[in-house]
C-alpha cells in the first residue's frame, strides 16, 4: 500500500515535470499558430479601418459578368485539381510505399532517400525546371521532335499544374504510408498465409486496413499544400488557370487588401478542414471494420 | 580517419562562422536597393560598394503593387524604384521623404524633359531612374502581316501565340488603348468593355508573364506578346526574329524614378546612391545592360549610335507626345480596377 502511494507521487512528479518541458511549445504554438490564426479571423471581419463588417464575405459571393460565382468557381477548380493530384499521388505512391516497406528490398532506405532527394532543393527551382522541360520549345518538345512525335501543348493548361501538384508533392504520400507499413508486424501477415489466405486477400484484409492512418495522414499532406498552391499555376499554369491561392496571394501582395485576402483564406481553410473530416472519418470507420 | 575527417569539418565550421561574423560586423553601412527584376547592372552596385566602403544588398520585385504593399506594412528600404503613378501614391500617402538634390553634383544630368512631371510636380521626392514605353513583341516568321494595332492581340490567327502582361494596370491599358479609351480611365461602361475584351481575349492567350516573357519570346515560344520596352530589346538582342512596334492607338509610357522611404535606415548613403546612379558613366552602362531609355543627358552623349539610333530604346517623340500617355494613380478608383482584375484572372 505504502509502495503504491510513493510510485504515484513519482509518477506525478514526472508528470509535472513534463509539463514544465511543454511550456516553450505552447508559447511557440501561441505566437505561431494561435495568434496568426486569430488575426486572420479577424481581418476577414473587418474592413480596412478595423471596423465590424461581412462585407468581406459576400464579396466572396461576387456575381461576374456572365453571372457565375467568380471566386467561388476558382475555389471549386483548386479543390477539384487538388483532388486529382491527391489521387494521382495515391495510385502512384501507395505501390511505392508498399514495394519499399517489404522485407524483399535490400537498402530500401537508400531508396527512400532517393525519393526524398528532390525535396532538397528549392520548391521554386523545380517548378521552374519543369518549366524548361514541358515548355514550348522545350526540353520535351525537342526529344519527342527526334523520334517525329509533334509538341504537346502542356504550359497554361489543368494538366501541367496537376502534373506540377504530383511531382512536388508525392514524397509525401509515400513517406507516411511507407512508416506505417514498415512498423507494421510482420507476424500479422505470416499468420494469415498460415490460415490459408492468398497474397491479395493478405493484402486487402492485412495489410491494407493497417496502412490506413497512413493513407490518411498522406491525403492531408498532399491535398493541403496542392488546395493552396500558388506558384505552380503561376508557372505551370501560365497563370491563364488561377487558383484560389493566387486569388489570396494577388489579395496580400498586390491589392493589398489583406481583409478579403483573410477571409478567402479562411473560407479555404474550413473547406480543407470538412475534405479532411471526410476522408479521416473514412480511414477510421473502415479501421473499426476490420 | 573518419574521426579527423569529422574533426577537420568541425574546424572549418566553427573557422566558417567566426569569419562570416567578423566579416559581417566590420562595421560596414549598408544600403539597401528595392528594384524591378532584371533592372541594373549588377557591375554598378560593386563599383558603389567599392567607392564608398559600404554593402548593398538588392531586393528585388516583379509589379511596384507588391513594392508599395510591403513598405505601406513596415519593410524598410533605403532606394525604390516605383513606377509615377505608384509615386504619386505613395507621395500623397506621405510614405516618401524629400530628396535634397542640392547636395547631388550629378542631378544636372538629368534632363528637363524628366522634371516636374505630374507624379511629383516639385521634383521634390524622386530623381528619374528609366523610362520607356509598353509595346508588341513579335516574331516575324510567325507574324508576316505589319504590326500596328492592338487588335492583332485578339487575332483568332494567332490563338495560343499570345503572351499578355500579367499585371494588372498594364494588361487593362491594353484594352482601354484598343477601344481608344483614356488608360485612366474612371468611367464604369469602359471598364466593364476592356474587361469583357479581355475575358473574350483569354482563350487565344498562351499565357501571362512578366519577367519570363523576354525569354519566352527569345525561345521562339510564342508570336505576339505585350511587353516593356526594356525586355523587348533585350529579347530581340537575344533574338534578331523578334520586332517591336509602337501600335497606332497609342500606349502607355512611363517613368521609374528612384525615391526614399520616411522610414530609410539610411537616408544619407541613400542621396548618396541616387547621385552616383545619376553620373553619366553609371547611367550609360545600366541602359546597356537592361536595355530600357536613360532620362541621363550626360549618359545619352556617351552612347554608341548603335544604342540611340534604336526605336525600340529610343521612340519617336512626336509618336509619345501625341499618342501616349503616364499612368495616374486612380485614388478611389483601385478597388474596381482589382475587382476587373480579379473577374479577369478567375474567368476560365
Amino acid at each position: 500500500m505504502k509502495k503504491k502511494a510513493k510510485n504515484i507521487g513519482v509518477r506525478a512528479d514526472v508528470n509535472n515535470r513534463n509539463k514544465w518541458c511543454a511550456v516553450p511549445y505552447y508559447v511557440w504554438m501561441i505566437i505561431f499558430i494561435v495568434v496568426p490564426l486569430v488575426m486572420v479571423v479577424f481581418f476577414s471581419f473587418t474592413d480596412s479601418d478595423y471596423h465590424f463588417t461581412t462585407a468581406n464575405y459576400e464579396k466572396f459571393l461576387t456575381r461576374g459578368a456572365n453571372g457565375e460565382l467568380i471566386y467561388v468557381t476558382t475555389l471549386l477548380r483548386s479543390l477539384g485539381l487538388a483532388l486529382i493530384a491527391t489521387l494521382i499521388c495515391l495510385i502512384v505512391g501507395y505501390p511505392v510505399a508498399l514495394i519499399l516497406s517489404s522485407k524483399r528490398i535490400k537498402r530500401s532506405d537508400l531508396l527512400i532517400t532517393a525519393i526524398m532527394l528532390p525535396t532538397w532543393m528549392n520548391f521554386l527551382l523545380r517548378t521552374y525546371a519543369w518549366m524548361t522541360i514541358i515548355g514550348r520549345n522545350g526540353l520535351l518538345d525537342t526529344l519527342l521532335a527526334l523520334i517525329g512525335l509533334g509538341p504537346v501543348e502542356m504550359i497554361g493548361t489543368n494538366g501541367a499544374i496537376i502534373l506540377g501538384m504530383v511531382y512536388n508533392f508525392l514524397p509525401f504520400m509515400i513517406l507516411p504510408i511507407y512508416s506505417v507499413m514498415a512498423k507494421m508486424d510482420h507476424s500479422l501477415v505470416e499468420a494469415a498465409t498460415d490460415l490459408g489466405a492468398n497474397p491479395l486477400q493478405v493484402f486487402l484484409r492485412v495489410k491494407l486496413p493497417l496502412s490506413m492512418s497512413g493513407i490518411a495522414t498522406g491525403i492531408t499532406m498532399v491535398f493541403m499544400p496542392a488546395a493552396s498552391s500558388f506558384v505552380i499555376p503561376n508557372l505551370l499554369g501560365g497563370n491563364k488557370v488561377s487558383m484560389i491561392g493566387n486569388t489570396i496571394e494577388d489579395q496580400f501582395k498586390s491589392a493589398g487588401n489583406y481583409n478579403f485576402g483573410s477571409t478567402i483564406a479562411m473560407i479555404l481553410m474550413v473547406c480543407i478542414l470538412l475534405s479532411m473530416l471526410i476522408f479521416n472519418g473514412k480511414g477510421d470507420k473502415e479501421e473499426m471494420i476490420m | 580517419m573518419k574521426k579527423v575527417l569529422s574533426v577537420l569539418l568541425l574546424a572549418a565550421l566553427v573557422c566558417g562562422t567566426v569569419l562570416c561574423t567578423v566579416g559581417c560586423g566590420s562595421g560596414k553601412q549598408q544600403l539597401i536597393f528595392y528594384n524591378w527584376e532584371d533592372y541594373i547592372d549588377p557591375e554598378v552596385l560593386r563599383m558603389f560598394e567599392r567607392e564608398y566602403d559600404c554593402q548593398v544588398v538588392e531586393k528585388l520585385f516583379t509589379l511596384c503593387e507588391d513594392a508599395y504593399t510591403k513598405i505601406k506594412n513596415g519593410s524598410r528600404y533605403d532606394v525604390v524604384t516605383p513606377s509615377d503613378y505608384m509615386i504619386e501614391r505613395m507621395i500623397a500617402e506621405g510614405m516618401l521623404a524629400e530628396i535634397d538634390v542640392s547636395a547631388m553634383p550629378n542631378y544636372k544630368y538629368i534632363g528637363d524633359d524628366f522634371k516636374g512631371l505630374d507624379y511629383d510636380k516639385d521634383n521634390k521626392y524622386s530623381v528619374p531612374f528609366m523610362w520607356g514605353t509598353v509595346g508588341i513583341l513579335y516574331n516575324t516568321e510567325k507574324v508576316t502581316e505589319p504590326v500596328t494595332s492592338w487588335n492583332i492581340l485578339w487575332d483568332e490567327k494567332y490563338a495560343g501565340q499570345i503572351i499578355m502582361q500579367n499585371s494588372i494596370r498594364d494588361c487593362i491599358a491594353v484594352a482601354t488603348c484598343k477601344n481608344g479609351f483614356d488608360i485612366n480611365t474612371r468611367v464604369e461602361s469602359e471598364l466593364q468593355k476592356a474587361k469583357q475584351d479581355l475575358i473574350d481575349q483569354k482563350p487565344l492567350v498562351f499565357a501571362y508573364y512578366v519577367d519570363e516573357t523576354k525569354d519566352q519570346m527569345a525561345n521562339n515560344a510564342a508570336a505576339l506578346s505585350v511587353v516593356w520596352s526594356g525586355d523587348a530589346a533585350y529579347a530581340i538582342a537575344k533574338n534578331d526574329k523578334l520586332a517591336y512596334s509602337l501600335p497606332e492607338e497609342g500606349t502607355n509610357y512611363w517613368f521609374d524614378a528612384m525615391v526614399v522611404p520616411k522610414n530609410a535606415p539610411n537616408y544619407a548613403l541613400a542621396v548618396k546612391f541616387i547621385d552616383f546612379m545619376c553620373r553619366p558613366e553609371i547611367a550609360k552602362m545600366n541602359l546597356e545592360y537592361i536595355y530600357y531609355s536613360t532620362p541621363n543627358v550626360g549618359a545619352i552623349e556617351l552612347l554608341d549610335e548603335e544604342y540611340t539610333s534604336d526605336e525600340t530604346i529610343f521612340p519617336d517623340m512626336e509618336y509619345i507626345r501625341t499618342k501616349c500617355a503616364v499612368f495616374r494613380d486612380l485614388g478611389e478608383y483601385r478597388g474596381l480596377y482589382q475587382d476587373i482584375w480579379d473577374e479577369i484572372r478567375a474567368t476560365n
